[in-house]
């Protein structure tokens, strides 16, 4: 591996990882608010893509980049206003139940208004192209415009969480949801409100992300079973465990799928000679960038086994 | 039940032989008689090779979904992964098949659910071991995320998995069923008898596990774990235990889908088949044990006789599903429960009139959805077809402004109407559970 492929491979890696923390941050600041697991969460990443793709049609990509997420974060309040809180009487499952029916229920309509196959999203012309070239190899201005608009909207939401006197509250409701609504604050709207944000944020990174990437019904599923191994890796609720696990991740992703060794290789380096008629030979000889897609999920069950807690998390379950 | 317990106190007190008095439970009887009698002639009532495909995919998925309800309704564990067990297990299954067609295998296919049984339990050992570390929301996200990586797997490994086409197999090779000459599998009545064998013990097993120990237990493990940990139980290992049982009767309904549909592929273990199996298992409710069976029979009119009439069976199936989540969590047994109740109590007479009311009206209102989202549908997907869509046999045009104007008016006229007759169903629905509640309070004896 060369140093050249290895900047690059750096770079795209904190991209991506950068784009699933936007992802992340939403849904645990949910979850360690109001205990629900939002498994609706990556359709509204989905949605925030389709809206986004929707209105770059109609009134151009930097409108949409504020109008999907902002329509998006409504959505979800409503989703929490009429759905959620009916069913938070209920306990946790119920609640994990229809958040997972509603996963269900914003793919098919996904796939009613815009069709199966994958829809042409685009980044405007602006920010195509390369921002500079390593050796010979470019980096696209594309992937700097995600990790730029991570880095902001990280910066506001920290500024927003720390700063504001609306982010005391919801930092207080955290801790101790009873004692803030006795002093008088309005609890399940707070929830409302950092519902909604959530899905705002999630909406945002599927403006960036489905322009990027790819914008298909799909896309849901894929992203939403990423971000769990995310939050379960980070340790459940704790956001700067958060960030560190998407970041991993999504280096690891981005090196894998440049690596082309086997455990063969790794095998015969150390003396080992396996040959076809080696019990699990197909094992021995995949490719790491073939076994790419299964990493997280192997991360995930190693991280279970050595340290249940997660990365940073401090809860036991 | 209290009178039971007591009796049972009172002959743990005293000494020297316990007396036990066990009438036979005849309702028991005659329910799982019933089941039986209707498993037995339901092919001669449905005699269409349709109706019997039907029944035995209805089969398949009643064992599969009560496995899963040893899950999330006797344990509190919400699985997002229990295909994985069923399809491995309808994978080893196929293997097993194919073996048996070459020759190095000398079973009769009648008992390959067994061996898919086996390799889900095997797997269940292994991967529930990481699974059910944890309970509650992480134990929800992990089997999803191994439900994930098996699935990729799947992709990883064509020899065993057979790629994108799958495995298939042939099932009527191998010897004659208990050496009858007639009997090869070949037609689907037979694959349907097969199945109904193996759904009625596997039923029987199932119902027998909620009383054994283990069962109880798990019932504890579910209410509340600390206690469970204080009076020495180990929870993780509870949950283990349980899971293992589970997975291999989902193993078993994997090889009878390997049976039925001769062949199996990446989507038996996807995140799809586990979804649906959570669909079903909640639709019929998971605090009672025949609530599963229920909802499979449901969930497959969805999927299979649903699917024939319309592309949009999914969105109807999640809405229905997240409509029971927030009226009715206990889903249709209950709902079902709750109504004997109510016709136990002879109060079923005020509620006839609200109820037709609220079902007219419901019925205005679906249909007004039904019609919104069959036209856009249309449009978006077949409208090369040309404009005209069959809907409930009336034709409609979806390139007319009648049509939407047509569907927007029921639907609002609906929504309105189901307003009102909602708002007068539940003040004497509530009237009447008070009374109901009221007696059963003022009668403690009457059980």
């Amino acid at each position: 591996m060369t140093v050249e492929l290895a900047l690059i491979s750096l770079l795209n890696g904190i991209s991506y990882g950068l784009l699933l923390f936007m992802l992340a941050s939403g849904l645990t600041l949910i979850f360690s608010m109001m205990g629900v697991l939002n498994f609706a969460h990556a359709s509204f990443y989905m949605l925030g893509a389709y809206f986004g793709y929707q209105l770059s049609q109609w009134i151009g990509f930097w409108p949409a980049l504020v109008i999907a997420p902002f329509a998006v974060g409504t959505l979800g309040a409503l989703v929490e206003r009429w759905g959620l809180r009916r069913v938070h009487k209920w306990g946790h499952v119920p609640e994990l139940l229809f958040t997972f029916g509603l996963s269900f229920i914003i793919v098919e309509i996904v796939q009613v208004i815009w069709g199966r196959p994958p829809v042409p999203n685009r980044l405007p012309a602006e920010l195509e192209g390369p921002l500079f070239t390593i050796f010979s190899t470019n980096f696209p201005l594309s992937r700097a415009f995600i990790m730029m608009v991570a880095v902001l909207m990280l910066l506001g939401l920290w500024l927003v969480v720390t700063r504001t006197r609306i982010g005391l509250v919801i930092q207080a409701a955290l801790s101790n949801p009873q004692q803030v609504e006795a002093l008088g604050h309005n609890v399940p709207r707070v929830f409302m409100m950092v519902f909604g944000a959530g899905s705002a944020l999630a909406a945002l990174a599927g403006v960036i992300g489905g322009a990027v990437y790819v914008t298909e019904p799909a896309m849901a599923s894929t992203a939403g079973a990423i971000i769990f191994v995310v939050i379960v890796v980070g340790g459940m609720g704790s956001l700067s465990g958060a960030f560190l696990a998407s970041l991993l991740i999504g280096l690891i992703a981005s090196f894998a799928t440049v690596i082309d060794s086997t455990l063969l290789d790794g095998l015969s380096a150390l003396g080992l000679s396996i040959t076809p008629d080696t019990p699990l030979y197909s094992v021995w000889t995949l490719k790491l960038s073939q076994v790419a897609p299964v990493l997280p999920f192997l991360l995930l069950v190693l991280v279970l086994i050595v340290r249940p807690k997660g990365l940073l998390g401090t809860r036991e379950d | 039940m209290a009178g039971k317990a007591k009796r049972e106190a009172a002959g743990e007190s005293r000494s020297g032989p316990v007396l036990r008095y066990r009438p036979i439970n005849l309702g028991r009887w005659t329910v799982w008689g019933v089941a039986a009698l209707l498993f037995v002639f339901m092919p001669l009532i449905f005699q269409s090779g349709y109706a019997r495909s039907l029944l035995s995919q209805m089969g398949i998925l009643i064992i599969f979904a009560l496995s899963y309800n040893m899950l999330l309704g006797q344990s509190g564990m919400l699985s997002f992964g229990h295909a994985v067990y069923s399809g491995l297990g309808a994978y080893f299954a196929i293997h097993a098949m194919n073996r048996v067609g070459d020759g190095s295998l000398i079973w009769p296919i009648t008992v390959l659910p067994l061996i898919g049984g086996l390799a889900g339990a095997l797997f269940g050992i292994v991967l529930g071991y990481v699974t059910t570390k944890k309970a509650g929301t992480p134990f929800a996200m992990i089997t999803l995320g191994l439900g994930e990586l098996v699935f990729s797997c799947s992709l990883m490994f064509p020899a065993f998995f057979g790629g994108e086409g799958g495995i298939s197999g042939n099932r009527t090779v191998g010897r004659p069923v208990l050496g009858i000459a007639g009997w090869t599998l070949g037609p689907q009545v037979q694959v349907y008898y097969l199945i109904v064998i193996w759904c009625f013990v596997c039923m029987a097993a199932m119902y027998a596990y909620t009383h054994t120990p283990l069962g109880r237990i798990a019932n504890a493990v579910r209410d509340n774990p600390e206690r469970a940990e204080f009076i020495g139980y180990n929870t993780q290992r509870v949950r283990w235990f349980v899971l293992i049982l589970s997975a291999f009767f989902a193993g078993i309904a994997g090889g009878l889908s390997a049976i039925n549909f001769e062949i199996v592929t990446a989507e038996n273990v996807s995140a799809i088949r586990s979804g649906g199996v959570l669909l079903a298992t909640f639709i019929g409710g998971v605090a009672f044990f025949f609530g599963p069976i229920l909802g499979a029979v449901v969930f497959t009119m969805f999927a299979v006789a649903l699917s024939e009439f319309t592309k949009a069976w999914q969105l109807y199936l999640g809405v229905f599903f997240v409509l029971l989540v927030m009226f009715t969590p206990g889903g249709l047994s209950s709902l079902i429960l709750m109504n004997l109740r109510v016709l136990k109590f002879q109060k079923f007479k005020r509620l006839r009139d609200p109820y037709f009311g609220v079902i007219l009206s419901a019925l205005a209102l679906a249909f007004g959805c039904v019609m919104l989202i069959e036209m856009t549908y249309h449009r978006t997907l077949d409208y090369s077809l040309g404009p005209q869509i069959q809907l409930f046999g009336f034709p409609f045009y979806t390139d007319h402004a009648e049509s939407w104007v047509f569907a927007v008016s029921v639907l609002v006229g609906g929504a309105l109407a189901f307003r009102y007759a909602w708002r007068r169903f539940k003040a004497v629905w509530g009237e009447i559970q008070v009374e109901i509640e009221d007696w059963i309070r003022d009668n403690p004896e009457a059980e």
